[in-house]
């Protein structure tokens, strides 16, 4: 079979607008040759798995590649009740054995120490929508959003616009069982996503960017809130990002410290824009498809995600996706953004784990309609890699949306997701909506595929035809994954309609048992999947082989030297102490010549490092 | 379905008691299935007028979006127990920005480059209506607590603002 179904950014539109920080100049891309749309990331045909599957809420059909399903616990009673998206659920966060997961009417803890067997602790009736969670500690942060949400959390919608709650909802939850509502921290425009960005040097302290996608409140509601047109304007309420501070130990003093303008200069149809070349440089055709064009400058991000290790965070931020240093979390700084005209909504970021690359989502139609149909095209609705240069710009990669072509019943679109720590490689998991979820290798940002996949049948039946000629969905359930996340050794779906499923990674051709072990030992005591945490795998057998297997796949290393490691490995792993520590120590040397013959010497030279590191802790 | 061939302006509204949603809504919702019905007629038309490879791209890019949001907003419409038009429905409900038959008229006798410049100008003209539409429904405080009401058009002035600024581009470097 032929993994590789990517697109090469090539015959679509592509412009590339580089801002240039704060001097707010536009420098342009070379307009280089282009590439031709061979190649191209095409639906499959009519045999794979995921096509034809029965619909059900909770008896569909399911197809799965590399993935199995542990366990699905259906919504809890109050949520379990399907009215367009009053009652979805939505995102999730990690701590300890705790899930946290939101829903548009509140959201619900539980515990899943046995995977198989998650056990709901406490469910918290809240209108919230959308209610995406995080956790510090003992603090749960909420986003709300919406002209229904109510300070008191009641049903019944806003009355006295005194009541009305946008922003971010603050809760204690030390005892899981007993969530408290601490504060509710008001925003001008709410909090439709937000994330934790932690201080530089205080522990006790943590910012939370708030992404609002509203327009802002009337002063009149809440003040100092202002709608107005200039970006740079510092009265305007609308083209900023959000800062709240919060004292750990003093939740209830948590409050709005700033707003970042980090969009100002980013023109809304900027005069000219460069073309990127496309993949590998191949001359291309098709040019005329290749308008210069770019889209509305933004007033707000969709979706951010930091990866304070690097000091950076890359803002999904409806027609741009940004680039922003965040070395000083109350100063954000506009370092690039890009715009593609394929892309209506830049929707969320996943780093690589080297902060080389970034694989950003577009969330074409807002995630309720059923966008990854055939006739959807592939470069719309899907990701595009970034690659972050030296200099700190992006560069456009290849496009991949989910290979497969859903039915009209199933709202489908590129949505979130988070990094799978295998070492060696770039992996994510990541939700569609009812595209379900799938397993992506992004290590070549020209060449993503897919190693595995979870996909249930629609949840309504077929269409029907209308008498007039029309055809509508029967009952426009809106359901799937809202997003997939790895955390300590499996994955996590939060599924709309049909609650939270749990899936374990299996061994496939493209993924060994080897790389999964390797993936399972690395722990988080605490997991929001938008403030990404850098991973440091430990000294151990299953990532050295790893790295070995990834050698034997690529022939990144000769089959005779591939087969004698393997065997020095399995004799190092039968000793124990000292004689462990010799071995290992030799191999390791070994390894250090072979880097000077191997076709992947990078590669290689991890090994010996992961090898070194095993011997050092070996005693 | 029977077949509907009036507009739903003056369809009687009944909002059961204790609902979140309004009559603003529902004529937000029924309105702009007629507004969208609009766009994707004249979407279709760009391919066999001749357009450029890119405005075609761009006209299948709002059919598609667009498509997508009438059915949501008929199964909205049609499980609150409210009519839901159909997509002939602009051909009898004017709601801002719509095209009048003269002016449509004018776009489907352009051809080439003509057509592309008339189509951008409607199309701007006509996503703008799209705005206005929801900035009538937002300045109505009770108006968008529903949160699908809340979300859809909050999706149609992020995805038209930004369209219109790719349009307004496309104008200026044809």
């Amino acid at each position: 079979m032929n993994p590789a179904r990517w697109t090469r950014v090539a015959g679509p539109t592509l412009a590339f607008i580089r801002s240039l920080g704060p001097a707010l100049a536009l420098s342009l891309a070379p307009v280089l040759a282009l590439a031709p749309s061979l190649g191209a990331q095409t639906y499959p045909s009519g045999n794979d798995p995921r096509n034809g599957l029965t619909p059900g809420l909770h008896d569909a059909g399911v197809a799965a590649k590399g993935m199995r399903l542990v366990s699905s616990a259906p919504k809890p009673a109050p949520f379990d009740s399907i009215s367009g998206l009053t009652f979805v659920n939505s995102d999730l966060a990690f701590r300890g054995n705790l899930v946290y997961q939101g829903n548009f009417a509140g959201f619900s803890i539980w515990d899943v120490s046995d995977p198989a067997k998650p056990v709901q602790l406490s469910v918290v009736e809240c209108i919230t929508s959308q209610g995406d969670p995080s956790i510090v500690g003992n603090l749960l942060f909420v986003s709300a959003e919406g002209r229904g949400n109510r300070k008191d959390c009641a049903k019944g919608g806003v009355e006295d616009p005194a009541d009305h709650m946008t922003g971010v909802r603050i809760y204690d939850v030390s005892d899981p069982r007993a969530p408290r509502l601490v504060k509710n921290v008001e925003t001008c425009k709410g909090s439709h996503t937000h994330t934790v960005i932690p201080h530089p040097s205080d522990a006790g302290v943590v910012y939370i960017y708030v992404s609002g996608s509203q327009n802002a409140r009337p002063e009149s509601e809440l003040a100092g809130c202002r709608n107005a047109g200039d970006p740079a304007d510092e009265t305007n309420s609308l083209y900023r990002l959000d800062v709240i501070r919060v004292p750990l130990a003093r939740p209830q003093e948590a409050e709005v410290v700033t707003g970042a303008r980090i969009f100002t200069g980013l023109s809304p149809a900027p005069a000219r824009a460069g073309r990127e070349r496309g993949a590998r440089g191949v001359p291309g055709a098709d040019s005329a498809m290749m308008a210069q064009m770019a889209a509305a400058g933004p007033r707000n991000c969709h979706d951010v995600t930091a990866y304070p290790a690097m000091g950076l965070l890359a803002g999904a931020c409806g027609s741009y996706g940004l680039l922003v240093d965040i070395s000083n979390p109350e100063r954000p700084v506009r370092l690039d953004a890009a715009a593609d005209t394929n892309f209506s909504l830049w929707h969320t970021a996943v780093f690589s784990n080297d902060g080389s690359k970034v694989v950003f989502t577009d969330e074409w139609g807002g995630g309720t309609s059923p966008n990854c149909q055939a006739t959807h095209p592939l470069e719309m609705g899907g990701n595009t890699t970034l690659s972050i240069g030296p200099d700190k710009k992006f560069r456009q990669h290849a496009y991949f949306k989910l290979p497969s072509a859903q039915t009209a019943q199933e709202n489908c679109v590129s949505h979130n997701g988070s990094l799978v720590p295998v070492p060696g490689r770039d992996i994510m998991v990541q939700g569609w909506y009812q595209g379900g979820v799938n397993v992506i290798d992004f290590t070549d940002a020209d060449r993503p595929f897919e190693i595995g996949f979870f996909d249930r049948g629609p949840v309504d039946p077929p269409l029907a035809a209308n008498e007039d000629g029309t055809v509508s969905r029967q009952r426009g359930t809106i359901a799937g994954s809202w997003g997939a996340y790895w955390y300590n050794g499996l994955v996590y779906s939060s599924e709309m309609a049909r609650g939270l499923d749990i899936l374990e990674l299996l061994p496939s051709e493209h993924l060994s048992a080897n790389e999964i072990e390797a993936a399972k030992l690395v722990r988080m005591e605490e997991f929001n999947p938008q403030s990404q945490p850098r991973i440091v795998w430990p000294a151990a057998f299953p990532v050295i082989r790893s790295y070995l297997d990834q050698l034997v796949r690529n022939d990144g290393l000769n089959a005779a030297r591939t087969t004698a490691i393997a065997q020095a490995l399995d004799a190092a792993e039968r000793q124990t102490g000292v004689r462990r520590r010799a071995a290992l120590t030799m191999l390791g040397a070994e390894l250090q010549a072979d880097v000077r013959t191997a076709r992947d010497a990078a590669r290689v030279r991890a090994m010996a490092a992961a090898v070194r590191d095993l011997a050092e802790a070996t005693r | 379905m029977a077949h509907h061939h009036h507009g739903a302006e003056s369809a009687p509204i009944t909002i059961p008691p204790g609902a979140l949603f309004t009559e603003a809504d529902v004529r937000f919702m029924q309105g702009m299935i007629a507004h969208h019905a609009q766009a994707i007629h004249m979407s279709r038309m760009a391919e066999a007028r001749e357009a450029s490879p890119r405005l075609v791209r761009f006209a299948q890019k709002i059919d598609l979006s667009q498509a997508g949001e009438i059915a949501l907003m008929q199964d909205w419409l049609r499980a609150h127990g409210q009519f839901a038009p159909d997509t002939s429905s602009w051909r009898t409900m004017t709601m801002h920005g719509m095209l009048t038959a003269e002016e449509l008229a004018r776009l489907e006798a352009a051809r080439g480059a003509s057509f592309d410049r008339l189509f951008l100008q409607y199309m701007i003209r006509h996503h703008e209506g799209a705005l206005q539409m929801v900035a009538d429904l937002l300045a109505n405080p009770r108006a968008a607590q529903d949160v699908d009401v809340s979300v859809l058009a909050n999706d149609i002035e992020t995805t038209q603002t930004a369209e219109i600024g790719l349009m307004r581009q496309m104008l200026d470097e044809p």
